[in-house]
């Protein structure tokens, strides 16, 4: 469903960010992006919608070539490329409701988007979503008065809202507590299965990748090191994605972890 | 690792380092700096009897402000103060309509390099000349009246508000304006949802202070032909009197004292 084939970034500084990216997701696929710092995995989910332009390569999402889009095409199939930010990346003076709604700007024309007249299919929606996600009390409040679990809730039903095929998902979990970094990544897996959505998902932190990932995708000094399932990281793969460091202890908690998981709160399934 | 086990000895005192490395660059700065100022100091004659001389000439004409007269001449008082006022809002709001455009245009992570070129032109431009030389230029080219006046202080106000609103919009969060665009909204739906809330708290604050500074200006702008209280000020200096000219400053004060305590009542509001 989308497929990259050769994309390589190098930025105006020189640096070269991605080389010679290939890769191909199917529908329905969430696959976890791994790798350190600097490896280029926001490149990567930014290349894809061009909020970085590639330098060299191609991308296709379901047969368009988003590399050749016009500005009027390239907000077309942004439509259908909903996106998830590290820092939530809300709108902090807009409502809850209004953040929300700004998912469906690529749908509605200009004046209506200006006095907030949305579409009554698309107001009920975002209410929908927003009771999805367990916020639905919250439309009127200011986005600056959420906590960040809170925040990032708001920030999935906007990109849900865009009625996405895929999405991209930008280190969801960075700047939350261990717990809440769980239910968010839970609640974005799920939405995903629901809808038949397709996900890269950036995340610093490999226990989560494999606990929730059906696919790894190891990333090192913007070249693909690893391709695979998530049990396949054993130690070598992790030096050889991350660097020397001693990775059994990494890579036992994993199935402790796994047990208790079981007897955390679940969320948000109201 | 071996360092630590060894008996070395750390120094005990530590200086912040210097802003500028080299020493004699450093020295030589101040020395010129000393030589420079003390020639200033120098250069500027001070008459001593034409000082003496004046302070009792500024004591007969301070008393001459009191009482101040507010009966006398209230009429064209009240007239100059509301073509002041109608003046500095119609300047403002006008020159604030002017500078949306400019200041987007000057906001480098907004406009492509030639139109940023342009309006970043425009704004330095409009702010070499300060209102008093604007307003001479308008009355020269209009004649008397508050529209020279109004001309001159919207000039002025896009030259202050469209730099602030691009200083405003090359600080903003560039994540919020990214997620938008990320969204596939089209570039004012961007600036309507990504950039203008992040700018508008300030945006509201400092129309207000600049109502405040119009107001104030209008007063000069008035001195060279601009309308407004300004020419009933001059007016009332040119028949000495001075009383009717205190009466005029004090209303002067009053309003600006209003006007700086509703910007300030406000701006808390919108935060």
């Amino acid at each position: 469903m989308l497929s990259l084939k050769s994309v390589s970034k190098r930025y105006k500084t020189g640096d070269l960010a991605l080389t010679n990216v290939s890769l191909d997701i199917p529908e329905g696929q969430v696959l976890a992006l791994i790798g350190p710092s600097g490896a280029g995995k926001s490149t990567l989910i930014r290349c894809t919608n061009r909020l970085v332009e590639p330098t060299e390569g191609t991308i296709t999402l379901n047969g368009e070539d988003i590399t050749a889009l016009s500005a009027w095409g390239l907000r077309k199939a942004r439509r259908r490329m909903g996106m998830i930010f590290q820092e939530y990346a809300l709108v902090e003076r807009l409502t809850v409701m209004e953040n929300v709604l700004s998912g469906r700007l690529g749908y509605v024309g200009f004046w209506r988007s200006w006095f907030r007249k949305f579409p009554a299919a698309d107001v009920q929606e975002a209410f929908r979503l927003l009771d999805r996600v367990g916020l639905k009390h919250m439309a009127d409040k200011r986005a600056d008065e959420l906590s960040g679990g809170q925040r990032q809730r708001v920030g999935i039903a906007r990109a849900l809202i865009q009625d996405p095929a895929l999405l991209l998902v930008d280190e969801p979990t960075a700047s939350l507590d261990p717990k809440t970094s769980r239910q968010i990544m839970r609640l974005i897996c799920e939405l995903c299965e629901e809808r038949h959505l397709s996900a890269i998902i950036n995340i610093h932190d490999v226990l989560l990748a494999q606990m929730f990932a059906k696919r790894v995708v190891g990333l090192q000094l913007g070249e693909i090191v690893y391709d695979g399932p998530p049990d396949g990281l054993g130690p070598d793969v992790l030096t050889q994605i991350y660097g020397e460091e001693d990775w059994e202890a990494t890579i036992d908690k994993v199935e402790d972890e796994d047990d208790d998981e079981e007897t955390s709160e679940p969320v948000a399934s109201a | 690792m071996t360092d630590l086990s060894e008996k070395t000895s750390y120094p005990s005192s530590w200086k912040k380092p210097p802003l500028i490395k080299r020493a004699w660059l450093r020295y030589l700065l101040w020395f010129g700096a000393a030589i420079y100022l003390s020639l200033a100091f120098g250069t500027m004659e001070v008459n001593w009897d034409r000082v003496a001389e004046g302070i009792p000439r500024g004591q007969k004409f301070l008393a001459a402000f009191f009482p101040p007269d507010f009966s006398s001449r209230w009429d064209s008082i009240l007239d100059g103060m509301l073509e002041s006022i109608w003046m500095a809002v119609i300047a403002t709001v006008a020159g604030i309509a002017l500078s949306v455009p400019v200041g987007l245009g000057a906001a480098r992570n907004l406009a492509p390099l030639p139109v940023y070129l342009v309006c970043r032109s425009i704004v330095a431009i409009s702010r070499t000349f300060p209102e008093i030389i604007l307003a001479i230029f308008a009355v020269k080219l209009f004649g008397f009246g508050p529209f020279a006046g109004f001309l001159a202080l919207s000039i002025a106000t896009v030259g202050f508000f469209a730099k602030l609103l691009a200083e405003d919009i090359e600080n903003m969060d560039p994540v919020q304006a990214e997620a938008i665009r990320s969204t596939g909204a089209s570039w004012l739906q961007w600036i309507n949802y990504a950039v203008q809330p992040q700018v508008m708290p300030r945006m509201i604050g400092l129309s207000m202070y600049r109502l405040d500074i119009n107001f104030r200006e209008s007063a000069v702008v008035g001195i060279v032909g601009g309308g407004g209280i300004g020419a009933t000020l001059l007016t009332s200096f040119d028949r000495y009197e001075f009383d009717s000219a205190a009466a005029i400053l004090i209303v002067i004060i009053v309003i600006v004292m209003g006007l700086e305590y509703l910007s300030g009542y406000l701006r808390k509001w919108v935060q």
